[in-house]
């Protein structure tokens, strides 16, 4: 079974770490993640940017888009793409694209800032 | 002894929107911090045994407003005379949790706690000092270090700063759209300023003044939080970041000033370079330009070039042409013709910066580009001419340094070379 773990943590606070905090905590994650991968078992890794870099595509009829995340608790996160796009505004055309095929609900659209493929997994 | 390090980012990330509540309902600013301090005390007796509440803002903000509320009523008792004015919403204080909790708001709170320290009275030193004080919370010490001048000082500045708002009188009611937005472009501006007093230090004190463009980075973050979809926001944000990923590149051992051309790129922050990018990218859908996304956008070229040579300087010709339209400068010329000097050569570049000799006449950057075209142009005396003003106008040792690199080679080149530009 492939499972997703997915991060939460108060970004305000994660931000304001200086970059020799960062790259402690980078460092010790990086421990953890050889030794999965050595195993075979991590697949892609990623570190979003912050939420200020978001965008949020609303499958209503019509889409809207609007800036920032998607900030609504009364529906849940139930899955995840990762798209290589020139810019943000090819990223919401896949988007747009995703959203005809599968109305109702929302896509959040976050720039990936560090990401590690992982291609032992299968 | 527990962590408290944990406890001390709560309160900073807090802060700007617990005294801004605080100062809603207490309408003073000292009574509102003391309130926030109040709270902050009480925090560190219960945080560590009873864990984090679920909103700490929240949390400071009931604990700080009912302290203030007991400490008037218990100086009623001694004074006969009440003064009901002293504090709004008193009657609603025991059921006031629900909307404590909402965060309708919070925005125009920080805002207007922003848009105090900006008050157009306010020197920019005094405004730095204050929103640094207020805002960030930063201690007197911290920021007296970081302007390298006595907390007494930065103490009187404070107080000063305080006495001017206090009668400036800034209503407390919701703003509307038109006076939200021209708080948020004022507030923006006192950001920009706070970036720019760490920016523009000197090699020897770069590091002294970084949490200037630190804190800076942080309102920005807050303010873009605030207002999700206002591109010159974002611009700002972007601005700073794009700048800020340089730092570690700019200065070198010795602290002499490190021009773009000649840094190591491998010292560039990527993090902060693809949040920057990231951000330029998102203001630039709305399609809605402005100063602060056009510069965002010329940081953005330079920080896509992994080599000097590998830079656009035929688009900043363009965004610098743009910037002149939005926000008419001879420095933005000044900025635009080191551009042009690359694209079309020096000759080009010297014919756009003549116009500009009255006006820039004692500015150090008019003569330190000037010698540098000439010196291109194999004007050599002409350009000695201008490299010797430059020296005398100098704001900085980095900067005179700087200028005297230009010069030696001067002497020691007969032939005439490519000099580098100040950016």
């Amino acid at each position: 079974m492939l499972y997703a773990i997915l991060c939460y943590h108060d970004e305000d606070l994660v931000g304001s770490w200086s970059k020799e905090q960062d790259t402690a905590v980078m460092k010790k994650l990086a421990v953890v993640q050889d030794r999965l991968r050595t195993q075979g078992q991590l697949g892609p890794v990623a570190r979003l940017l912050p939420t200020t870099s978001a965008t949020t595509l609303r499958k209503d009829d019509p889409p809207v888009v609007l800036d920032g995340p998607y900030a609504e608790t009364k529906e849940q996160l139930l899955g995840f793409y990762i798209v290589d796009c020139g810019n943000l505004d090819e990223a919401v055309d896949v988007a747009r694209d995703l959203g005809a095929a599968n109305p109702g609900g929302a896509y959040e659209i976050r720039p990936v800032g560090l990401f590690q493929p992982g291609d032992r997994l299968k | 002894m527990t962590d408290t390090a944990w406890i001390d980012a709560a309160f900073t990330s807090a802060r700007p929107q617990a005294v801004g509540a605080l100062l809603r309902y207490f309408r003073n600013l000292d009574t509102a911090e003391e309130a926030f301090q109040n709270a902050c005390l009480r925090a560190l007796n219960s945080w560590p045994q009873n864990g984090p509440p679920r909103d700490p803002a929240a949390w400071l903000i009931m604990v700080g407003r009912n302290v203030a509320i007991d400490e008037v009523r218990r100086n009623r008792k001694q004074e006969p005379l009440p003064e009901d004015e002293a504090i709004s919403d008193l009657e609603d204080a025991e059921e006031a949790m629900a909307e404590r909790l909402d965060g309708s708001h919070y925005r125009d709170d920080i805002l207007r706690l922003l848009f105090i320290c900006c008050h157009p009275d306010l020197p920019a030193t005094q405004q730095i000092a204050l929103a640094l004080r207020i805002v960030s919370g930063l201690s007197v010490k911290q920021i007296a270090r970081a302007f390298l001048v006595s907390e007494a000082a930065i103490e009187q500045r404070i107080t000063r700063a305080k006495a001017r708002v206090a009668d400036a009188d800034v209503p407390f009611e919701t703003p509307g759209a038109a006076e939200r937005a021209e708080r948020l472009s004022a507030v923006a501006a006192m950001v920009y300023l706070i970036f720019n007093e760490g920016y523009s230090a000197a090699g020897d004190t770069a590091e002294i003044r970084s949490p200037f463009c630190e804190e800076a980075i942080r309102l920005a973050r807050l303010l873009l939080r605030l207002f999700q979809s206002e591109p010159e926001i974002m611009g700002l944000t972007a601005l700073l970041l794009l700048q800020h990923a340089r730092a570690a590149a700019r200065f070198d051992a010795d602290g002499t000033l490190v021009l773009l051309d000649d840094q190591d790129r491998s010292l560039w922050n990527q993090q902060m370079i693809a949040e920057g990018l990231a951000l330029i990218d998102k203001a630039m859908r709305h399609r809605r330009s402005g100063p602060y996304q056009i510069q965002a956008a010329i940081a953005a070229l330079h920080a896509r070039a992994a080599r000097p040579e590998d830079t656009d300087w035929a688009q900043i010709d363009l965004l610098y042409g743009a910037l002149e339209i939005v926000q008419p400068s001879p420095v933005v010329t000044l900025n635009r013709a080191v551009a042009v000097s690359k694209v079309r050569g020096p000759q080009a570049a010297l014919e756009m910066i003549e116009p500009l000799a009255m006006r820039l006449s004692n500015y150090f950057h008019y003569f330190g580009v000037r010698g540098a075209f000439l010196m291109q142009l194999g004007r050599n005396q002409e350009a000695r001419v201008a490299f010797d003003r430059a020296i005398a106008l100098a704001n900085t040792s980095a900067e005179a340094a700087h200028i005297r690199m230009h010069l030696d080679r001067l002497m020691r080149d007969s032939a005439p070379r490519a000099a580098k530009v100040s950016q």
